[in-house]
C-alpha cells in the first residue's frame, strides 16, 4: 500500500470512530480516546529511535514537556499583557487554526533540544546516550520548576477557546487534531520502514560498526532519528495543556509518559510501525479502564510488571508472538 | 566567608555519602557493563527496610543496613542470574536490558507508593540531631555519620578487590572475561557474585540515606543522574576516582544549593553529567 492510500485509510477509520464516539454522546469517551491516541504518537516516536535504531530514550516525559510547555509560553505571550507586537499577532489567529501552529512550533523546538543533546552523546556507547535523556528530563524539570513565565513549580492555567463550534465541542476538536497527527507519524514510520533511511537505521541497529565500515554516515542517521523522534513526542505534547487546562511540572515531566513510551513498543513489538500502534492501543485502553475501574497507582504497576514480563519472555512483542503463531501454523 | 566554607564542609560530607550511592554502578556499570539504572531502587528499598525496623522495633538504622547486607546479596545474585539467562547469554542487546532495569526501577517505585503512600518517611537515632561546632564550622552527626561509614565501606571493598581472590577475579572479569576462564575460574561466577555485592551496597547506601534526609518512593530517581555522573566522571571502575567524582560533585551542589537556592541543585548533577559525557567521557582520571 503506497503512503498515501494508508492515509486515506487511517483517516477513514479515524473518521468513523470519531463519528461513533460524538454519537454517542459521551464526552468522556472523546477525552479517554484523545489520550490513547496521544499514546499512539509518543509510542510511534519513540520507536522511530528506540526500535529502529535502538538507541533507548528514556527522557520521553522531557520531550512531550517541552512540547507542552511551548504551548503554554506562548499562550502566556498571548494573553499576559506583554506589550509585545507578536501577543496581537498570536490573537489575530483563528482558534481553529491556532493549534496546529503550535503543534508545529513546539515539533521544531524539541527536535531542535532532540538533536542538541544528540550531538553531545551520540558518538558516544548506546547507553550513555540512555542516561543522558533521563539527565535531560530532570534539567529541563528544574528549568521549568524555576521558570516563573510559565508558572513554575505552581503550575499554570490554560483556558479553551470558548464558542467554538466542531462536532463534540473542543475536545471532539482535540481529539480529531490529535487523530490527524496519529495518522501522520504512523504514516511517517510507515514510510521510513521501507526507505533508504530506514534501511540505514536498521543498519545502526543490527551493528553500528559495519554499517559505519560500508559507508552509512551513522551519526547523521542518529540525529535524524532523534530529531523526528523528539520533534514528534513534542508534537504530542503541545495540546496538552488546552486537553486538561492546568499544567505543572510534576504532572508533565511525570515518569508514567516515559514508562508508556517505552513499554507500548516493548510489548507490542520494535520492529515495524504496527508494534507501537498495537501496543499503545491495547495498553492505553487497558489503562483508561483500570483508572476508572482498580486505581491509577495499580494500574501503573501492571504496566511495569508487563513491560519486564515482556522483555524477558517475549522479546519480539505481540507482533513477533504472532509471526510465530503464524509460521508455526503454515509451515 | 563563613557561609562558603560551611557550604564546603556540608558538600564534602555528602559527596562521602553519594560514593557511597555511587559503590554499587561503580561496580555493575563500570566493571560489569550491567547498566543497571534499578540502584537507586534498590537504595530506596534500603531506607524503607531502615524506617521500618526502626520505627517498629527501634534498631539503629545503620545496624539494619548491615543485617541487610546478606539479604541485599542474595537478591542481587538471583537478580544477575535472571539478567544473565534471558539478555546476556542471548547475545548483548543493550535495549532490552536497559529497558529491563528502567521497568524493575518503576516498579519499586510503585510498589512502595501502593505500600507506604508518598509521605516522608525518617528514623530516629541519637546522631540524628546534635551538631559538633568547630569554631564557625558545622558539622552535623547526621551527616558525619553516614560521611565516616561510607569512607569505612568504600576503603573495605577497595582492600576487598586489591587483596582477595575473589576480588582480584572481579576485576579481571571486567578486563578480560576469557583470560579468566582460562585460569579455571567461572566469570559467570564471578559476575553473580560482584553483582550481588553490588545491591548489597544498596542497603547500607539506603540506610545512610534516611538518616541525611527525609524519603519518600520518587527520591531514588534524582539519584539516578548523579550516580551515574559521578561513575563516569570518575573513570567508571575505579573506586578513588568516584570518590573524587562524588565529593566534586557534593560540594558543586552543595555551593549551588547555598548560593542560588535549594531549587537549582538537580540541575547541576545533570548538567555535570551532561558535560561529561559531551567532553570528557573516559572520565577525570581516564587515559
Amino acid at each position: 500500500m503506497r503512503t498515501w492510500s494508508f492515509v486515506a485509510v487511517a483517516a477513514a477509520i479515524a473518521g468513523i470512530l470519531f463519528g461513533a464516539l460524538v454519537g454517542v454522546g459521551n464526552e468522556y469517551l472523546l477525552f479517554a480516546g484523545y489520550t490513547v491516541l496521544q499514546f499512539i504518537v509518543l509510542a510511534t516516536a519513540w520507536n522511530i529511535l528506540g526500535g529502529y535504531c535502538g538507541y533507548v530514550n528514556f527522557g520521553s516525559a522531557a520531550f512531550f514537556a517541552i512540547g507542552a510547555y511551548s504551548t503554554v509560553a506562548i499562550y502566556n505571550v498571548a494573553t499576559e499583557k506583554t506589550g509585545w507586537m507578536i501577543a496581537t499577532l498570536i490573537n489575530a489567529v483563528p482558534a481553529g487554526l491556532l493549534l496546529p501552529g503550535l503543534i508545529v512550533i513546539s515539533g521544531l523546538v524539541s527536535a531542535l533540544i532532540g538533536l542538541l543533546m544528540g550531538y553531545l552523546t551520540l558518538r558516544l556507547r548506546g547507553v550513555f546516550f540512555s542516561i543522558a535523556t533521563l539527565a535531560l528530563a530532570v534539567v529541563l524539570q528544574t528549568l521549568v520548576t524555576n521558570w516563573d513565565f510559565v508558572g513554575g513549580s505552581r503550575g499554570s492555567y490554560v483556558i479553551r477557546p470558548v464558542d467554538f463550534v466542531f462536532p463534540g465541542g473542543y475536545v471532539g476538536y482535540l481529539f480529531a487534531v490529535m487523530a490527524a497527527l496519529a495518522i501522520g507519524v504512523l504514516a511517517v514510520a510507515r514510510a521510513l520502514e521501507r526507505s533508504r533511511l530506514g534501511f540505514g537505521f536498521a543498519g545502526i541497529r543490527d551493528d553500528e560498526a559495519a554499517a559505519e565500515a560500508s559507508g552509512v554516515p551513522t551519526l547523521k542517521l542518529k540525529l535524524i532519528a532523534t530529531a523526528l523522534s523528539g520533534g514528534f513526542m513534542g508534537m504530542a505534547g503541545a495540546p496538552f495543556p488546552f486537553y486538561i487546562g492546568f499544567v505543572e511540572p510534576a504532572a508533565t515531566f511525570g515518569l508514567s509518559y516515559a514508562v508508556n513510551s517505552i513499554a507500548m513498543p516493548m510489548i507490542g513489538g520494535t520492529t515495524t510501525w504496527v508494534g507501537p500502534l498495537v501496543g499503545a492501543v491495547l495498553l492505553g485502553v487497558f489503562q483508561q479502564v483500570a483508572t476508572v475501574t482498580i486505581s491509577s497507582v495499580l494500574n501503573l504497576l501492571i504496566v511495569g510488571l508487563l513491560l519486564i514480563g515482556f522483555v524477558v519472555l517475549a522479546p519480539n512483542g505481540i507482533v513477533g508472538l504472532f509471526e510465530a503463531w503464524r509460521a508455526r501454523r503454515s509451515p | 566567608m563563613d557561609l562558603f566554607i560551611n557550604a564546603l564542609v556540608s558538600g564534602l560530607l555528602i559527596g562521602s555519602f553519594y560514593a557511597a550511592v555511587s559503590l554499587g554502578i561503580a561496580i555493575a556499570f563500570g566493571m560489569l557493563d550491567v547498566v543497571n539504572i534499578a540502584h537507586p531502587g534498590f537504595v530506596i528499598l534500603g531506607s524503607y527496610l531502615a524506617y521500618i525496623l526502626n520505627t517498629r522495633l527501634g534498631i539503629d538504622p545503620i545496624l539494619v543496613g548491615l543485617a541487610m547486607l546478606p539479604v541485599f546479596f542474595l537478591l542481587g545474585q538471583a537478580l544477575y542470574q535472571v539478567f544473565y539467562l534471558s539478555f546476556e547469554r542471548r547475545g548483548r542487546d543493550p535495549l532490552r536490558g536497559l529497558a529491563f532495569f528502567f521497568g524493575l526501577l518503576f516498579v519499586a517505585e510503585v510498589l512502595l507508593i501502593l505500600v507506604f503512600g508518598v509521605d516522608y518517611r525518617y528514623v530516629e537515632a541519637g546522631y540524628i540531631g546534635p551538631t559538633w561546632k568547630l569554631g564557625f564550622v558545622d558539622l552535623p552527626l547526621r551527616l558525619l555519620v553516614p560521611c565516616v561509614m561510607s569512607l569505612v565501606l568504600i576503603g573495605a571493598l577497595q582492600l576487598f578487590l586489591s587483596r582477595t581472590f575473589v576480588g582480584r577475579a572481579i576485576m579481571a572479569v571486567s578486563q578480560d572475561e576469557q583470560a579468566l576462564r582460562l585460569m579455571a575460574v567461572d566469570p559467570i561466577r564471578i559476575k553473580r557474585i560482584a553483582f550481588g555485592i553490588s545491591i548489597a551496597t544498596a542497603a547500607l547506601a539506603g540506610a545512610f540515606l534516611i538518616i541525611i534526609q527525609p524519603v519518600e518512593p520518587s527520591v531514588g530517581r534524582e539519584y539516578i543522574g548523579r550516580i551515574f555522573a559521578i561513575c563516569v566522571l570518575g573513570g567508571m571502575g575505579s573506586l578513588p576516582g568516584m570518590v573524587v567524582a562524588a565529593v566534586l560533585l557534593g560540594v558543586v551542589e552543595s555551593l549551588t544549593s547555598t548560593f542560588y537556592g535549594p531549587s537549582w541543585a538537580p540541575a547541576v548533577a545533570f548538567g555535570f553529567l551532561l558535560a561529561t559525557l559531551a567532553w570528557r567521557p573516559a572520565g577525570l582520571m581516564g587515559r
